[in-house]
C-alpha cells in the first residue's frame, strides 16, 4: 500500500462526530468543525452523524485520497473505544495508521458537562491540542508478538471447567488450576438446579471426569497461582502446589485409609458440607470429588501434631500412597493466554445480626440448605434440623446481603430463582409449609417466569416485604418454641408475625475475599464492588484491560450457571481467536534511546520495572530492549539528558498538546465559540 | 449549577486546569464517569499518558508557564500501577515539584496528585470539582503575564546598567 510520508507539511483532515444526540445534543458540532477549519494545517473539517459507521470511515478514506491528507484527527468518543477503528480507516486511506489522533468529546465532554457553551468551549480546546499534536506524529510499525498456544485457566467451578474443556477439545493444551482439593466449585454442592430441576451432579460430574481424563488438560487441584509475569502471548506463571500428603499418582481413591484412620469419628467441621457434618484428618471432600484422591489435613492429623500416631492409614494403603514428607512444590509454566474463573463467595449472614444467623441454630444459609436437601449430603437428604426436629414451617428470606444499602447494593440475580428451587425441594423433602419473603421476584431468564408460575401452584406462600427481624420472643401461645419472622406485608399494608421452625437466608453473591490480590497478580482491574472488571460492559464482556487475560463466570459479577457457561465459552473463543491468529499486534509505544544524547549516566538503568534497559559498556550508552519494554514511559521522564523518547508519547507531542490546550486566543479571535461562563 | 461545581468567576474568568491521566486507571475512570453521566466542572482538560510515571516535571512547569491555573495528575493507587511502580516514581517527582513550586510562590492547591482507580468514576467527578473550586478561590495564576512583566523589568534593568556603564566609560 502506498504510504504518504510524514515529512511533507502536515495536511490535516478533521472530523467531528455527532454520535446521534450523544455529542451533538450538548456540543455545538457545527461550530467545532468551523473552528477546526480555521486552525493551521487543517485542509478539510467536517461534522458527521456517526463517524464510526462505514460511511463515516469512508469520508476519511476518500478525503485522504482527494485532498492528499497526511494527518487525521477525529473528535468523537473515547480512544479506548474507537481509536483502533479510525487508525484502520487512516490506513485504508493509504496513510500509516499512527498519523491519527483522537479527541474524546463524548465521555470526557458531552456526557459530563451540563452547560452547552462550556462543553463546546472545552471541545474546542481539546481539538486545538489534537491538531497541534498530530503534526508531530510519525510513521510507526506495529510490533507483532507470537502467541504461545497453551492456556492457563484459574478456578475450576463450572465456568473454569467449561472453558478448559472447550479449549482442550479444540486441541489446545490447558493447565487448570484449582485451589480446593476438588474441582466443581459451588455447583458441585447443589442437589438440583433451577429452572429445569435437573440433578446438578448428573450434568456436572461427567464434565469433571472429562477434565480429569482429557489428554490436553493438566489439572492441578489444591494449587494456587503465586506469580505471573510477561505479556500477551507469552506469560510465565508460577503455581504453588500444596502438599496433600498423598501421592496423586498412586492413590486410586478407594478411601480405605479414611475408614482405617485412628479417629473412629470425624472431629473437624466438613468444609464441603458447610460444617453440617464432621470429617477426619484424612478425607475426600465428597464421593465424586475430582481428582479421586484423598488428602491429609496436617492441622488435625495426630502424626503431624505429635509424630506418634499408629498410622493405621498407612498400614491400610496397599499402594503406599501416603507420604507425610510431601513438600509444597512450585511449578513454572509458559502460556499465551489466561482465563480467570475464580467465582464468588456467599454473603456472610452474620453481618445482619437481626436475622439471627449463628444465634438461633435453626437459621440456615441457603448454601447449607443446598447440602441438607442433597441426597448425597450430610443427612442423605433428610430435612432434619440442628436440634433434631423436622420442620413443619419454613421461612425463606430473600435478598440477604443484596439490594441493601447497608451491605451490598447489587442484586445477586440468582437468589430469587434458587429460593424458588429450594422452596420446591423443601416441600419435596418434608411436609412443611413454606413461606417466601421477597422484595420483588426477579425471574428474568428463559423459562424462569414459568418456573415461578409453577411454584405458585405448588401451594407455596409468598409474602412481599423486606423482613425486619427474626426473633424467638413469642407474643402468642402458637408462637411458643418457634422463631418469629416479623415483616411488613406491603401488598396488604400490615405488619405480620409468621412463626416458623426453620429460617433459610437467601444469601447474595460477593467477590471472593482475595479478589483484590488476585486481580493485582494478573494486573487487571475490579469494578467498585470488587468483581473483576470487563473491558467493555456490552461489547467486551469477557476481555480485560490486559491483553490476553479473560474473565468468565461469577468472578465478573453475580450470575447463574447458564450465563456462567455462556461466558466461559466466550472467554475460550477469545483465547482461541488469539491463538489461531498466531500473533498479536502490540501498541508500538515503546521507548528508545537517542545515542548521541545519552551521557551514560545510568540513571535509567534501575528505573525500568521490566529490566528492559541495559548499558552497552563499550560505548557507554544505555540501550532499551524493545521486546521487553512495555511502554510506561517512566524512563523517558527520568533521563536527565532527554535522551530517551517514547513512541506515540514523544515530548513534542505532549508539549504541543499542552500548548494547544492553553492557547485560548484563537477561539476568541475567531468570534463564535468564545465561551462565557453561564450565569 | 451547584451540581457541576460551576460558578461565575470574576469577570467571566474560569480556572483552566491541565490534567495528566494514566491510561489504565484514571483515564478509564474518567470514561466511566462519562458512561455514568456524572456531570462535573468543565474546567479540566485531559492529556492521556500511558502511566503517571511518564509525567515529566517539565510538562507541569510548561503548563503553568503557558497559563494553566492548576495541574492535576491522576494515576493508579499504590500497588495497582499497570506497570508495577510507575506511580511511585510519579509520586517522588511530584513531591520534588511541590517543593519547587512553593519556592516559586505557586500555591500548593494548584498542583494535585490523586490516585483514582478504573472503578472510581465518582472520584474523578469530586476531584475535578473540588480542585476547580479551590483554584477558583485562588484566582488566576497568570504566569505568562508575570513572565512578561519580569521580562520588562529585566529589560529595564539591562538598559539602566548599559546607561551606567556608558556613563562610567565616558
Ligand atoms: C445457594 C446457591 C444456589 C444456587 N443454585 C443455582 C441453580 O440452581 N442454578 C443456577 O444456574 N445457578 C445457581 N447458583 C449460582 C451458581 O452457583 C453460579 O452461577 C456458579 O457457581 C458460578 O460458577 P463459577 O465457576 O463462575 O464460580 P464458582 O462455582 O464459585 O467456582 C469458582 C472456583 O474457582 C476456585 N477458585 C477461586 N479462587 C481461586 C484462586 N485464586 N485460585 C484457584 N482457584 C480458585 C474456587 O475454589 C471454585 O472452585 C446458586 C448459587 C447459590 C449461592
Ligand atoms: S538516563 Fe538518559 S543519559 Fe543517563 S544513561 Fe539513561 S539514557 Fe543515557
Ligand atoms: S518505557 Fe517503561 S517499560 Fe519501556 S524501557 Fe522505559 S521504563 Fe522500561
Ligand atoms: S499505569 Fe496508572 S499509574 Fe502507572
Amino acid at each position: 500500500m502506498p504510504e504518504t510520508n510524514g515529512h511533507d507539511a502536515p495536511r490535516v483532515g478533521f472530523y467531528v462526530c455527532h454520535c446521534g444526540h450523544n455529542i451533538a445534543g450538548i456540543v455545538d458540532v457545527a461550530e467545532v468543525a468551523r473552528f477546526a477549519g480555521t486552525l493551521p494545517n487543517v485542509i478539510v473539517a467536517r461534522d458527521y452523524k456517526y463517524m464510526c459507521s462505514d460511511p463515516g470511515q469512508e469520508l476519511i478514506i476518500t478525503d485522504i485520497r482527494e485532498h492528499r491528507l497526511n494527518r487525521i484527527v477525529v473528535a468523537s468518543c473515547s480512544p479506548l473505544l474507537h481509536e483502533h477503528t479510525f487508525r484502520v480507516a487512516t490506513e485504508k486511506g493509504g496513510l500509516n495508521p499512527f498519523y491519527f489522533q483522537m479527541v474524546n468529546i463524548r465521555e470526557d465532554v458531552s456526557w459530563v458537562t451540563e452547560n452547552h457553551d462550556a462543553a463546546t468551549h472545552k471541545a474546542l480546546d481539546l481539538v486545538r491540542a489534537a491538531v497541534r499534536r498530530v503534526a508531530h506524529h510519525r510513521s510507526l510499525a506495529t510490533k507483532h508478538v507470537r502467541i504461545h498456544p497453551d492456556v492457563l485457566v484459574v478456578g475450576a467451578g463450572i465456568s473454569g471447567i467449561h472453558a478448559a474443556l472447550t479449549l482442550a477439545n479444540a486441541g489446545k493444551k490447558v493447565t487448570l488450576v484449582e485451589r480446593e482439593p476438588t474441582i466443581g466449585g459451588h455447583m458441585a454442592m447443589f442437589d438440583k438446579t433451577f429452572p429445569t430441576l435437573d440433578c446438578a451432579a448428573c450434568i456436572l460430574t461427567p464434565k469433571m471426569s472429562a477434565v480429569k481424563n482429557h489428554p490436553n488438560i493438566t489439572l492441578w487441584s489444591y494449587s494456587e497461582v503465586s506469580e505471573v509475569s510477561g505479556y500477551v502471548g507469552s506469560y510465565t506463571v508460577k503455581v504453588k502446589r500444596k502438599p496433600r500428603f498423598v501421592s496423586e499418582e498412586l492413590c486410586v481413591g478407594c478411601m480405605e485409609c479414611i475408614d482405617a484412620c485412628v479417629y473412629k469419628e470425624g472431629k473437624t467441621p466438613d468444609e464441603f458440607n458447610q460444617g453440617l457434618s464432621k470429617r477426619k484428618p484424612v478425607y475426600i471432600p465428597f464421593p465424586q470429588a475430582t481428582p479421586q484422591v484423598v488428602l491429609i489435613d496436617p492441622d488435625t492429623c495426630i502424626e503431624f501434631k505429635s509424630g506418634r500416631c499408629k498410622k493405621t492409614c498407612v498400614e491400610k494403603c496397599d499402594r503406599n500412597a501416603i507420604d507425610f514428607k510431601q513438600k509444597e512444590e512450585i511449578k513454572e509454566i509458559q502460556v499465551g493466554t489466561i482465563i480467570l474463573a475464580t467465582g464468588f463467595k456467599t454473603f456472610d449472614p452474620k453481618r445482619i445480626p437481626y436475622y439471627g444467623y449463628g444465634k438461633y441454630p435453626n437459621v440456615y444459609s441457603s448454601l447449607e440448605v443446598e447440602r441438607l436437601v442433597n441426597a448425597s449430603g450430610p443427612t442423605g437428604g433428610d430435612l432434619v434440623l440442628r436440634d433434631g426436629r423436622h420442620p413443619k414451617t419454613v421461612g425463606i428470606i430473600h435478598c440477604v446481603g443484596s439490594r441493601d444499602r447497608n451491605t451490598n447494593r447489587w442484586c445477586s440475580r440468582t437468589c430469587c430463582m434458587y429460593s424458588l428451587k429450594l422452596a420446591h425441594l423443601l416441600k419435596e423433602h418434608s411436609e412443611a409449609e413454606v413461606y417466601n419473603f421477597y422484595i420483588d421476584i426477579r425471574a428474568a431468564g428463559k423459562a424462569y417466569e414459568e418456573f415461578y408460575d409453577k411454584l405458585l401452584e405448588e401451594n407455596i406462600h409468598f409474602i412481599r416485604g423486606r423482613v425486619a427481624e427474626v426473633t424467638d420472643w413469642s407474643a402468642r401461645p402458637e408462637e411458643e418454641g418457634k422463631m418469629i419472622i416479623r415483616v411488613e406485608d406491603t401488598l396488604i399494608g400490615v405488619v405480620r408475625r409468621v412463626p416458623v421452625d426453620m429460617v433459610v437466608l437467601a444469601v447474595g453473591m460477593e467477590p471472593q475475599a482475595d479478589s483484590q490480590d488476585v486481580r493485582r497478580m494478573f494486573n487487571i482491574s475490579c469494578s467498585t464492588e470488587g468483581f473483576f472488571l470487563e473491558r467493555h460492559p456490552k461489547l467486551a464482556p469477557v476481555d480485560t484491560f490486559t491483553d490476553g487475560i479473560f474473565i468468565a463466570g461469577a468472578c465478573q459479577g453475580p450470575k447463574d450457571i447458564p450465563d456462567s457457561v455462556a461466558q466461559a465459552g466466550a472467554a475460550a473463543a477469545q483465547a482461541l481467536s488469539l491463538i489461531d491468529a498466531g500473533e498479536v499486534e502490540l501498541e508500538p509505544n515503546t521507548a528508545y534511546v537517542v545515542e548521541e544524547s545519552c551521557s551514560g549516566c545510568k540513571s535509567c538503568l534501575n528505573i525500568c520495572p521490566y529490566t528492559a534497559i541495559t548499558r552497552d559498556e563499550t560505548r557507554q550508552k544505555a540501550f532499551i530492549n524493545e521486546a521487553l519494554c512495555k511502554g510506561c514511559g517512566t524512563c523517558v521522564a527520568t533521563c536527565p539528558s532527554g535522551a530517551i523518547r517514547q513512541n506515540l508519547f514523544e515530548d513534542e507531542q505532549i508539549f504541543s498538546e499542552i500548548e494547544g490546550l492553553l492557547q485560548e486566543k484563537e477561539s476568541v479571535l475567531t468570534g463564535g465559540g468564545a465561551w462565557r461562563a453561564p450565569a | 449549577m451547584a451540581s457541576t461545581g460551576m460558578k461565575q468567576g470574576t469577570n467571566g474568568w474560569e480556572p483552566r486546569i491541565v490534567a495528566f491521566f494514566c491510561n489504565w486507571c484514571t483515564y478509564t475512570a474518567a470514561d466511566l464517569a462519562g458512561v455514568s453521566r456524572l456531570r462535573h466542572a468543565p474546567n479540566a482538560r485531559v492529556i492521556r499518558v500511558m502511566c503517571s510515571g511518564r509525567l515529566d516535571p517539565q510538562f507541569v512547569l510548561d503548563a503553568f508557564a503557558r497559563g494553566a491555573d492548576g495541574v492535576l495528575v491522576g494515576g493508579c493507587h499504590p500497588g495497582d500501577c499497570h506497570y508495577m511502580e510507575g506511580n511511585y516514581k510519579a509520586l517522588r517527582r511530584v513531591r520534588l515539584l511541590q517543593r519547587m513550586m512553593k519556592d516559586m510562590g505557586i500555591h500548593e492547591d494548584r498542583f494535585r496528585l490523586e490516585w483514582i482507580s478504573a472503578s472510581e468514576g465518582e472520584k474523578v467527578k469530586t476531584t475535578i470539582n473540588t480542585m476547580t473550586e479551590r483554584v477558583r478561590a485562588l484566582g488566576p495564576l497568570g504566569l505568562p503575564e508575570r513572565f512578561a512583566e519580569w521580562d520588562e523589568e529585566m529589560d529595564g534593568l539591562a538598559h539602566a546598567i548599559a546607561a551606567q556603564e556608558e556613563a562610567v566609560h565616558a
